[in-house]
């Protein structure tokens, strides 16, 4: 009977994990939000194997010259490839948004999982720091806490990730306070399981997909958080490139090399919508009400 | 300042063997209430008796099956008196729960709602092990093994797949045998069952019910089941505790209640039950609802909807024997007698 019914579990097993690819795959905006992420995210890893000139590498011949065969995407203000530039600048915005969310969510989970479980003063205590780090605007906290470490992109990403904590202590704490009175946490009470095991494995998988959601529609809002502070000096510093710190170079020179500004407000621009097309569609694809 | 009525006790069930449960004087006032919401209640389980405690919503059936298992959050309740004694062992309920280890072990609750009841990330295979590996130990292999002869148990089709199904794939007569087979999983002594059947619909009711006798024939466990449905009292129970407002009025053998009811609660109940050899006509009813604790009688809690209330009914009721083992709190009781002379 095993052997039998071993291909029907498989196949069935397969239906159940595919359920959410599926309905993935079929939402148009998210495959091109993944499409995007995924282009960047294959850019930044291939950087230094690419066909391209050494982003440090000045040159006096080559400064603020218009894209051309030589420099596709043109040279700065003293004499830098700027597609070079761009492509490991890309590294620095995905790695401070991948990171900075991973900061704030190894930060804010456990901490919105304490506070919607057990309640009480230990509710009390994290939702009124949380919303005392609120009440502060999400950029201005970074740029305060990013000047408070000293400028640099390893600051920066640890500043980003504290501002962007309270965001998931709230969203967990409410998810929480939703699967906590599901019946199946009391049954799992009621077999005996001790309590960090409930929240390990009754409550964590339970209030993880808005969580992820969440998350990525955070890293769009990192990047840009990045930018921001490269671009204000307080992020990735000079040699290394940075999509800010380009940026912020590139406004003076708008009128003469109007390229300079261009290729990284693009990428900026193409990299956010990207991930924000994914977290709807993952959004979408993970809505328990359409299952 | 009346004295408190003595609590019913439990009829004697000492030809089915052991106590295997007593709870004694249980009292408990959730904070914020002005009486409390459950007033003194005494119930007995031996060991492969089914008792039903009956009664509607809200008086209390739900709260008392809750604190037995120490899942009463204690910060939203007061337990102002009771003890517990199971297994042999004595538990002070104002300072003390059941141990951790006893639940899912020794004593075992499965829940009114099967398709909410288990977690849905977990296969329902390892749902099952989970319990096993908590109280017993052993390999995870071990466990899904008794996982899977647990499901064979409560006769769920094609057990080996199942073992690896999500409980979204499975229907909700399913899902309840599943809660089943993992409240049984570690043989307790005692199963509390909290409207097991009210979800389901009827012919699965009956599969569950003969599913539970079964199982109660095969372990001897003892059964505590609360229903508001008296069908399932009757089809299943040994005896029966029939609650209002926090209160148990009658308490005896299923043949005495259902035969003899004293308590003019109880008799409400029976009338207001269907019957195929009575067709036609109204159902009676049991006029208005529970009052709220704050507008709780005082003395006999059912008097604002006894339709024989009297005066000396605002005094506590006191407990009379009607028959051996039946137990009733009520003035008039027994009635035969009393209904006469006061009429």
């Amino acid at each position: 009977m095993t052997e039998t019914t071993a291909p029907m579990m498989q196949e069935q097993l397969g239906k159940a994990e595919n359920r959410v690819w599926k309905k993935f795959r079929s939402h148009r905006s998210a495959l091109l939000g993944g499409i995007l992420v995924s282009f960047f995210v294959l850019i930044a890893v291939l950087a230094p194997i690419l066909p391209i000139p050494d982003p440090a590498t000045t040159s006096w011949s080559a400064v603020r010259k218009a894209p051309s065969m030589a420099h596709w995407m043109g040279t700065d203000e003293i004499g830098r490839d700027v597609m070079a530039r761009l492509i490991w600048g890309a590294q620095a915005s995905l790695l401070a948004g991948v990171v900075s969310v991973g900061i704030a969510m190894c930060l804010g989970v456990p901490l919105g999982i304490l506070a919607g479980y057990f309640g009480g003063w230990t509710d009390a205590i994290i939702s009124r720091c949380t919303e005392a780090l609120l009440a502060a605007p999400f950029l201005i906290l970074a740029i305060a806490l990013a000047a408070f470490l000293g400028p640099s992109l390893t600051n920066a990403m640890i500043a980003i990730g504290i501002s962007a904590t309270p965001i998931f202590i709230r969203l967990t704490r409410g998810q929480v306070l939703n699967v906590r009175s599901e019946d199946y946490v009391d049954s799992a009470r009621a077999i005996g399981l001790p309590t960090p095991k409930i929240l390990r494995r009754y409550i964590l998988p339970n209030v993880l997909p808005p969580i992820l959601v969440q998350a990525t529609l955070t890293i769009a809002t990192a990047i840009i958080a990045e930018a921001s502070l490269s671009f204000l000096g307080l992020g990735q510093q000079a040699p290394a490139p940075s999509w800010g710190s380009m940026l912020n170079t590139a406004k003076n020179f708008l009128n003469q090399a109007p390229w300079m500004a261009m290729w990284p407000g693009i990428s900026i621009f193409l990299v956010v919508l990207g991930f924000n097309l994914l977290g709807d569609g993952l959004r979408d694809a993970l809505d328990p009400r359409e299952h | 300042m009346s004295p408190d009525p003595s609590p019913l006790s439990p009829p004697d069930t000492g030809d089915q063997g052991r106590d295997i449960l007593s709870l004694r004087d249980f009292r408990l006032r959730f904070r914020g209430q002005p009486v409390p919401t459950v007033n003194g209640i005494d119930l007995k389980v031996a060991a492969g008796e089914i008792l039903c405690i009956v009664g509607e919503s809200g008086c209390g059936k739900s709260v008392t099956a809750m604190s037995i298992m120490g899942l009463l959050p204690p910060r939203s309740s007061e337990v102002l008196s009771g003890s517990l004694d199971f297994l042999g062992k004595s538990y002070d309920l104002r300072h003390e729960n059941l141990p951790a280890g006893q639940r899912g072990n020794q004593i075992a609750m499965i829940f009114q709602e099967p398709m909410t009841s288990l977690n849905p990330s977990f296969t329902v295979g390892n749902q099952i092990a989970e319990s096993v590996l908590q109280h017993q130990g052993g390999s995870r292999a071990e466990a899904m093994e008794r996982a899977h002869d647990m499901l064979v148990k409560v006769g769920i089709p094609a057990p080996r797949q199942r073992l690896n199904e999500y409980p979204y794939q499975l229907s909700g007569g399913m899902r309840q045998r599943v809660m089943i087979a993992m409240a049984l999983a570690n043989d307790p002594k005692l199963l509390i069952a909290d409207e097991p059947t009210t979800a389901l619909d009827v012919t699965i009711q009956a599969q569950i019910l003969d599913l539970i006798r079964d199982l109660r024939r095969e372990t001897g466990m003892g059964t505590m089941m609360i229903t508001h449905d008296l069908g399932v009292v009757a089809e299943i129970a040994d005896s029966v505790a029939v609650m209002y407002g926090g209160e148990v009025v009658e308490y005896g053998p299923v043949t005495e209640i259902f035969d003899n009811p004293q308590h003019p609660y109880t008799i409400g109940l029976m009338s207001a039950m269907p019957r195929l050899d009575q067709p036609g006509g109204r159902l009676a009813i049991v006029p208005g609802s529970v009052p709220s604790m704050a507008n709780m009688p005082s003395g006999c809690r059912f008097r604002s909807r006894c339709a024989f209330a009297h005066a000396r009914c605002a005094d506590p009721a006191p407990k009379v024997e009607a028959a051996p083992g039946h137990s009733v709190a009520c003035h008039f009781a027994p009635l035969e007698q009393n209904l006469a002379v006061t009429a």
